[in-house]
């Protein structure tokens, strides 16, 4: 019931509506009688009118006169009278409409007497206009539209000046707005007659959606449409390399294990591995599906086969930012001077496309070398092997006061490697983003307090500098960020309803504040204990605690890193960081975790060994808010026979231990500290050393 | 939850559900005579949520269950009226509740619905072939808490209600239809049923629905209208299974599902001071435990069954 106000009813009232029931449930059941007992005369079918004018939900009445209309037309032939009955119907759902043009069932009985084609179309805009007339955003008259538009074969451009018309008439028709875009899409997606210019178009529709946010500035019709006006603007169709480990112009040293001593070269990159294999990994701007050996290039000289390539996602999704693969020196090879090089091709053929169906079209080539090193076996294993890790500041040491040759992300400004757009494009789009940012600075001066007016802007000046930095990574610094902040800072004061959303915004452009340029990079980046002494690069920390941050993101700036500190921050998620594939070391220590499927990112991380979790919030909540973003038998994404009671006992149900069996059962910890959480209690410990045979210390304990 | 602008009624909200039964005379009752399988499920979720189930005699429901079961393998929304996908699953619900799934032949209600599925991947309702988003959910859920999901061609399943997405991130009833918060929980909760939320845009849905919050605390189903309690259900279960429900303020939305109760005769309702009913009681309730009021039981978002139930299906009793 909606709408109806809480009163006691007044004893007059009270015996019409009684009255009322008896006589509605006494037409139910006679319809129902009608209906089991298939009577279809013309005194049946008037008990149906009557109960339906009553009241135009009860379904079954409905499909009784569908039943009806079907018996009585397969007896008639003359046309008079068939238009009678189909009119008959038409009459019917009108009045059933005028009662409620909410009913589900009387729409769909008017859909389906029409679809019989006895009727014609022509009546039914006359209808629409006096319900959406009447009720402008019902949605079931929208959805009428469209279907009699389409049977009616009405083209989209007059469709489009319907929703003109709509939103000229009040500019708060949410309805129109939306039904607007579909049409506006479709026009743009086959490029129709007029709609060929994509930036014409989209300028027109700036000078529409501008008039709607300056007559009323807190109503969110227009606010929305803007948004998907600037998402049109700024997301270019086709998806782009952004970054890739190893990088571009990098020396890379892959070491593995032996008795040999080795001295290190101060510039290069290093990386651990028993085996000889590293990855390759491309980050992309946006989710994209198809990379494989046919659109990718490798030239290595051990690469002879067919590379596999896989997409770093924690879902079923066959589309990521980011893709590994991963190449092999020969067992064989042990020539540790020898330098080989590697290069990357792509872009030349067709594949790699994005969510909107876009191909990669940027041809585009990095190169690097590797070489082959054999090193002691305690030296290899690098931080996480012999000792207990210990993330107390007395630990680190910063980088900046060392020599920055040996900083592993000597070639971050290296990373972007992508083409750039055409420069007319590029023209375009500064041309069209500059007075949008221009018009919204203005109607801020007027209207201080317009918190959609401040998102938008923000918005407008996050998507003006990441364009200007794909474009012109080298040249373009960064100017909008401060002002960023502080629009996000003042929207959390503004609208402390939504504080949260605006935080997690302010997270991420904080974030990449401090990561997406070398010389703040190396602020946060510290070298672990002793190792500074030694030349072991890998032990370098990316430092990002204590921060407040509620999200974390910039990924493509972080495929390096191997160590990192993200504790005594306010994170539920770690959404993104499987693209980390490197890190074997990480703090997430005092956060706000509350399930062991918030961090399913961690089991794509095949090196992670050490892991703090300690001090967050896994098993205090009721709601498990990650629960369908990962693997489990809830979401038909883990094969049911996947042996969690071989970890059940009497006091440990699988329904609250299989998100910890799925998690750990992956993993190759060595260390792990998960000490401050409620659902750590001497039960759960054991189920931890069960499931990590290499668990070598627990809670900053030995395992025995 | 620690600041609580007011309390909930259990007692009374108990007393509400139990004596619907008792006003079956009532205009009110004989005009929602013809859904009562959903007003079943709406009452009884309602009373497990408050840990009450245990006042109903469970073979009485069982038994007027089976009654509404069809030949062709549905379930009518009430005795003598036709089957429907919709009343379908809240039998299925219903039995789930009192962990009595086995009395079903599985086989013949899973071919009813995978019968209803079309060409293009949607589902009809029934035989009359309305096709809708809502059936999809309806479906999916269904065959799923049966386990009987491989009966369905899922994939052309997901890559329909993909086809309803709008440019705003959210879903509507057909292709091109406007997103609704109803149509959005339809169709985040088949996703996440069939581990296909990655077609989603968290961050634009997500900012959608959190929207969806006004100044009083309480939540619309569409940009400029009013709020309304069912949607603390829609919207926040939707805000969950894509992990965006800290951005709403969920202190102000107890607050305002709270106003909604009539704290003399129970009962919940769109809006304050409006008129009770079932409907309203349990969106109100499972809204609550969403947002975690002390002393409910826990709901799970996709199945909207209480957590421990869900649990029993798909982890057995051990
Ligand atoms: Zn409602």
């Amino acid at each position: 019931m909606h709408g109806q106000p809480r009163k006691p009813l007044k004893p007059e009232d009270d015996a019409a509506s009684i009255a009322k029931a008896a006589k509605l449930r006494n037409l139910q059941s006679q319809l129902l009688h009608n209906h089991h007992n298939k009577i279809y005369t013309k005194e049946a079918l008037e008990i149906s009118s009557k109960l339906l004018e009553l009241n135009p939900e009860i379904y079954t009445g409905w499909n009784y006169r569908k039943l009806a209309v079907e018996h009585n037309l397969q007896v008639e032939t003359d046309p008079k009278s068939i238009k009678s009955i189909v009119d008959e119907e038409l009459r019917l759902v009108e009045i059933a409409l005028s009662r409620n043009f909410k009913s589900y069932g009387a729409w769909h009985h008017r859909k389906w007497i029409l679809s019989k084609g006895f009727s014609s179309f022509d009546h039914e805009f006359l209808l629409l206009n006096k319900f959406q007339k009447a009720d402008s955003r019902n949605f079931h008259a929208w959805n009428y539209r469209r279907f009699v538009a389409a049977m009616k074969n009405i083209p989209e451009e007059e469709e489009l000046q319907y929703t003109t018309d709509m939103i000229n008439n009040n500019f708060s028709n949410y309805s129109a707005w939306h039904n607007r875009s579909v049409i506006l899409s479709n026009l743009l997606k086959r490029k129709a007659e007029g709609f060929t210019s994509k930036e014409n178009v989209l300028a027109e529709e700036y000078d529409l959606v501008h008039q709607a946010v300056f007559v009323d500035p807190d109503d969110q019709s227009g606010w929305f449409y803007h948004l998907w006006l600037l998402e049109q603007t700024v997301t270019p169709d086709a998806p782009m390399l952004v970054s890739s480990w190893p990088i571009h112009d990098s020396d890379m040293i892959v070491s593995v294990k032996s008795n040999l001593d080795d001295t290190l070269l101060p510039t290069s990159t290093r990386y651990h591995s028993e085996s000889g294999t590293f990855p390759l990994i491309l980050y992309f701007n946006q989710p994209v599906e198809g990379v494989s050996s046919s659109n990718v290039t490798v030239d290595f000289m051990f690469c002879k086969e067919d590379l596999l390539w896989r997409p770093l996602s924690t879902t079923n999704s066959k589309k990521s930012h980011a893709w590994v693969t991963y190449l092999k020196f020969p067992d064989k090879e042990d020539n540790s001077s020898k330098v080989y090089p590697v290069e990357v091709r792509l872009g030349h053929s067709h594949g790699i496309v994005s969510s909107s169906g876009s191909d990669y079209n940027f041809p585009s080539r990095f190169a690097f070398t590797v070489s082959l090193q054999c090193v002691e076996l305690e030296t290899a294993e690098g931080v996480s092997g012999t000792k207990m890790l210990d993330w107390g500041d007395d630990s680190f040491q910063i980088c900046e006061a060392l020599p920055l040759d040996l900083s592993p992300i000597l070639s971050l400004d290296q990373l972007r490697i992508s083409k750039n757009h055409e420069p007319t494009a590029l023209q375009w789009l500064i041309e069209t983003m500059t007075p949008e940012i221009a018009l919204f600075r203005e109607l801020l001066l007027e209207i201080k307090g317009c918190k959609i007016g401040k998102l938008t802007l923000a918005r407008l000046l996050i998507a003006y500098d990441a364009i200007m930095t794909y474009n012109i990574p080298v040249e373009y610094k960064k100017v909008n960020t401060e002002e960023v902040l502080e629009l996000f800072t003042d929207l959390m004061k503004l609208d402390p309803t939504h504080s949260s959303y605006y935080k997690d915004e302010h997270s991420l452009v904080l974030m990449e504040k401090l990561i997406s340029n070398r010389k703040s990079m190396s602020k946060h980046c510290f070298f672990y204990g002793e190792s500074s002494s030694s030349n072991l690069c890998n032990s370098v920390c990316l430092r990002l605690n204590k921060l407040s941050l509620s999200k974390i993101g910039s990924f493509e700036h972080l495929l390096w890193v191997e160590m990192l500190d993200l504790s005594h921050n306010k994170l539920h998620s770690i959404e993104g960081l499987e693209a980390m594939q490197l890190l074997s070391s990480l703090n997430l220590g005092y956060n706000r975790f509350s399930s062991f499927t918030a961090l399913e990112p961690l089991r794509l991380l095949q090196k992670l060994k050490v892991l703090d979790i300690s001090y967050n919030e896994i098993g205090v909540h009721s709601i498990d808010t990650t629960r369908y973003l990962c693997s489990s038998p809830l979401s038909h994404t883990v094969e049911d026979d996947s042996n969690f009671n071989e970890y059940a006992r009497d006091d440990m149900k699988v329904a609250d231990t299989w998100e910890a069996v799925m998690f750990f059962r992956g993993l190759q910890l060595r260390q792990l500290n998960m000490a401050g959480n409620a659902i750590s209690d001497d039960n759960f410990r054991v189920l931890l050393v069960k499931l990590l045979p290499k668990l070598k210390w627990l809670d900053g304990k030995a395992v025995h | 939850m620690d600041l609580l602008s007011g309390e909930l009624e259990v007692e009374k909200h108990v007393q509400y559900i139990l004596s619907l039964e008792e006003k079956k005379d009532s205009l009110e009752s004989v005009a929602m005579d013809y859904l009562r399988m959903n007003g079943a499920y709406w009452g009884l979720t309602t009373l497990d949520l408050l840990g009450k189930l245990g006042t109903v005699d469970r073979d009485e429901v069982i038994s007027w269950v089976m009654q509404c079961h069809h030949e062709s393998g549905g379930f009518a929304g009430n005795v003598g009226h036709d089957p429907h996908i919709l009343y379908t699953l809240s039998a299925v619900q219903v039995l789930a509740l009192f962990d009595k799934l086995d009395v079903l032949d599985i086989d013949k209600l899973s071919d009813y619905i995978s019968g209803l599925q079309n060409e293009d991947g949607s589902f009809s309702g029934d035989i009359w072939g309305e096709v809708d988003t809502r059936f999809s959910y309806i479906a999916i859920c269904c065959l799923s808490l049966l386990h009987q999901l491989d009966k369905i061609n899922t994939e052309k399943a997901v890559e329909y209600i993909v086809s309803c997405q709008n440019l705003d991130g959210g879903f509507g009833c057909t292709p091109g239809g406007e997103s609704h918060a109803g149509q959005i929980f339809c169709c985040v909760g088949a996703l996440a049923i069939t581990g296909c939320l990655h077609h989603i845009n968290k961050d634009l849905l997500g900012w959608w629905l959190c929207e969806r919050q006004v100044k009083d605390g309480g939540l619309n189903g569409r940009p400029e209208k009013l709020p309304d309690v069912c949607y603390s259900w829609w919207v926040l279960s939707s805000l969950i299974m894509i992990d965006r429900v800290h951005w709403i303020d969920k202190e102000k939305l107890a607050g305002f599902i709270l106003d909604c109760q009539d704290k003399e005769n129970g009962g919940i309702s769109d809006r304050p001071n409006d008129a009770v009913d079932v409907y309203h009681t349990y969106f109100g309730v499972a809204g609550l435990s969403h947002l975690e009021y002390p002393g409910l039981k826990a709901i799970d978002p996709a199945y909207a069954l209480p957590v421990d139930v869900i649990n029993k299906i798909f982890f057995g009793r051990k």
